[in-house]
């Protein structure tokens, strides 16, 4: 009994989530996507989605680079715009950040570390929806299903979107994804790292292997699994501790805030529509 | 006998009653050109899937007049077709109407609504509590028309079949999930195995209509069928993408099939009875019916 990778039959989820991009863009009424490309799996797997499902004309990468990040962030984005042939703008977000970052401080050099990137994230996702009301679109998600479960993203910064349409696959299968995709292979191939401090890697900041990560997430939320079955499987049970804390403690970001009941019909409690239903469409 | 049915797999607009009308004839006007006696439409054609509050703004009488109209484009066509039913109590149903020259020939309300992980049909809709067979006529007799959900419960199909039903027909809208395993989505092999199923084992014919499109997150996979009483498969329509399934059942081989294989005639239906008595006496902590110890 060992603890598998989830897999996934890449065709059909291909199938699945360019559908799903498209209704979404035709039931809001946009024709356009917005994406913030920074050179990893994830956001140019979300590239090629986007140009697949709407066309690369209709696709605008932004390219959000801070003073520190890696050069070859930059040139793997730019290899994803030149595969696609989308539209591409370039933001350095350093003069933006940079007053924020300075107003910052506190002895506790792990905690500033966060902060200053969640400034980061969250001045990325100023400038995309700055973008999104230009260039008349919707901004489409890019956290993977193993970041939301960890809660490894920063709330109303990278975790922000119109849609999530990899919020469902863990990083593994993100990787079988963008690979059918034809994601090029040097993005497939290199760590995946937020790129928020030089050499900054998710492996060694999360403490454990995407793939360990992985097996244990689809173990306990998609099959269920007892902690007790997964150390049994041969997880680590001090990673099986961390993981099922790290879950529940960010649940409240993986869920809309919670509305005070008062009312009779209250919005999210017992006032419950459908996102899409006659009148909810731009008029375009 | 040949007997020509076809399958609208399309995506009816979430909430737009008069919208799906149009949509509706449509389909049924290219099916009805192909030949078809038998039109069926998917779960909820006529209002979306995933209604939530929208439930009483899309509900229609059984008796509406738009539906007798839709069924009078289509004379001596028999028409099955699903909407959100409202009852004389006002009671809200998922329902499927069954229709020719404007009567309403049978009414099947969903008698399983699925209230768990993605589903949350028992909070909206209420439960219809029918099982019931119609007259259509000759050459198929009486059919069985039920509504996805309902065929996870072998209990509705066999009933319909041991009711005198030459074809089963399920109206579905079944989202796409756990595209998991190579081997393709788990929830369409399982629909499939149902299906052979139920038509091997009830020697009778299947027809299964399931829409396509998106609403929210959800993204229903088609993959309508047409399975003979044998469990061939007569016609079968592609994923994901709106298409017209046309296929013909042949009531002889039906008819041979229940000779070479009296599987319904040798149900011993009295027996099913007595064990449903005391299965259902038993899970209600009721003492036993009488018999029980009798040799």
């Amino acid at each position: 009994m060992s603890a598998p990778l989830p897999e996934i039959d890449a065709p059909s989820a291909l199938e699945v989530i360019t559908a799903f991009i498209r209704s979404q863009a035709e039931q809001t009424g946009f024709q356009r996507l917005v994406v913030g490309l920074s050179g990893g799996v994830d956001s140019a797997t979300v590239a090629f989605l986007a140009a697949r499902a709407i066309g690369a004309d209709n696709v605008l990468a932004v390219r959000m680079p801070y003073r520190s990040s890696s050069p070859n962030s930059e040139a793997d984005a730019m290899r994803v715009v030149n595969a696609l042939g989308c539209r591409t703008e370039r933001v350095d977000i350093t003069p933006m950040v940079d007053p924020m970052l300075a107003l910052i401080s506190g002895d506790d050099e792990a905690a500033l570390r966060v902060r200053r990137g969640n400034v980061m994230a969250r001045q990325r996702m100023i400038v995309l929806y700055d973008r999104s009301a230009a260039f008349d679109a919707l901004v489409v998600g890019t956290s993977n299903k193993t970041e939301a479960l960890l809660g490894y993203g920063t709330l109303y910064g990278d975790m922000a979107s119109a849609l999530a349409p990899i919020g469902d696959l863990y990083k593994s299968q993100l990787r079988a994804v963008a690979d059918a995709l034809g994601v090029p292979e040097e993005i497939l191939a290199k760590p995946p790292s937020a790129d928020l401090w030089p050499d900054q890697t998710d492996e060694a900041e999360l403490g454990a292997s995407y793939d360990d990560l992985d097996r244990l997430l689809y173990a306990l939320v998609d099959r269920r699994w007892s902690v007790e079955r997964c150390v049994a499987a041969g997880l680590d049970a001090e990673l099986v501790a961390w993981v099922v804390q790290r879950v529940a403690r960010n649940e409240f970001k993986r869920q809309t805030p919670p509305v005070a009941k008062v009312s009779l019909r209250t919005p999210g409690v017992d006032h419950l529509y459908p996102r899409r239903r006659p009148g909810s469409r731009r008029r375009s | 006998m040949e007997y020509r049915i076809g399958l609208a797999q399309y995506a009816p607009r979430l909430g737009e009653v008069d919208g799906n009308l149009e949509l509706a004839r449509g389909w049924m006007r290219r099916a009805t050109g192909e030949g078809a006696q038998l039109v069926a439409f998917p779960e909820l054609a006529l209002s979306g899937y995933l209604l939530s509050d929208l439930v009483p703004e899309v509900a229609m009488r059984a008796d509406d007049p738009r539906l007798a109209a839709l069924s009078r484009d289509a004379p001596g066509v028999v028409l099955a077709i699903g909407f959100v039913e409202e009852t004389n109590a006002h009671r809200f149903c998922n329902s499927a109407a069954l229709l020719r020259d404007g009567e309403l020939i049978g009414l099947h309300r969903k008698v399983y609504l699925p209230t768990y992980g993605m589903f949350d049909e028992g909070r909206f809709t209420r439960a219809g509590d029918r099982i019931r067979t119609h007259a259509v006529g000759e050459p198929l007799g009486s059919i069985g028309v039920s509504i996805c959900e309902d065929f996870w419960h072998a209990s509705l199909p066999m009933l319909q079949a041991l009711d005198g039903a030459s074809l089963l027909v399920n109206l579905a809208a079944g989202p796409a999930r756990a595209p998991g395993s190579s081997a393709g989505l788990a929830a369409i092999a399982g629909w499939h195995k149902m299906q052979d199923t139920y038509a091997l084992l009830g020697t009778v014919a299947v027809a299964f209509c399931n829409r396509v499109g998106n609403e929210e997150g959800l993204t229903f996979w088609g993959g309508s069928r047409l399975l003979g009483a044998d469990g061939s498969t007569i016609a079968e329509g592609p994923l994901y993408e709106e298409a017209l399934v046309v296929g013909s059942i042949d009531t002889d081989d039906l008819r041979m099939q229940r000779y070479g294989l009296p599987l319904l005639s040798d149900e011993r239906v009295e027996l099913v009875r007595r064990e449903l008595d005391r299965i259902i006496a038993e899970r209600a902590g009721l003492p036993s019916p009488p018999g029980e110890g009798e040799a």
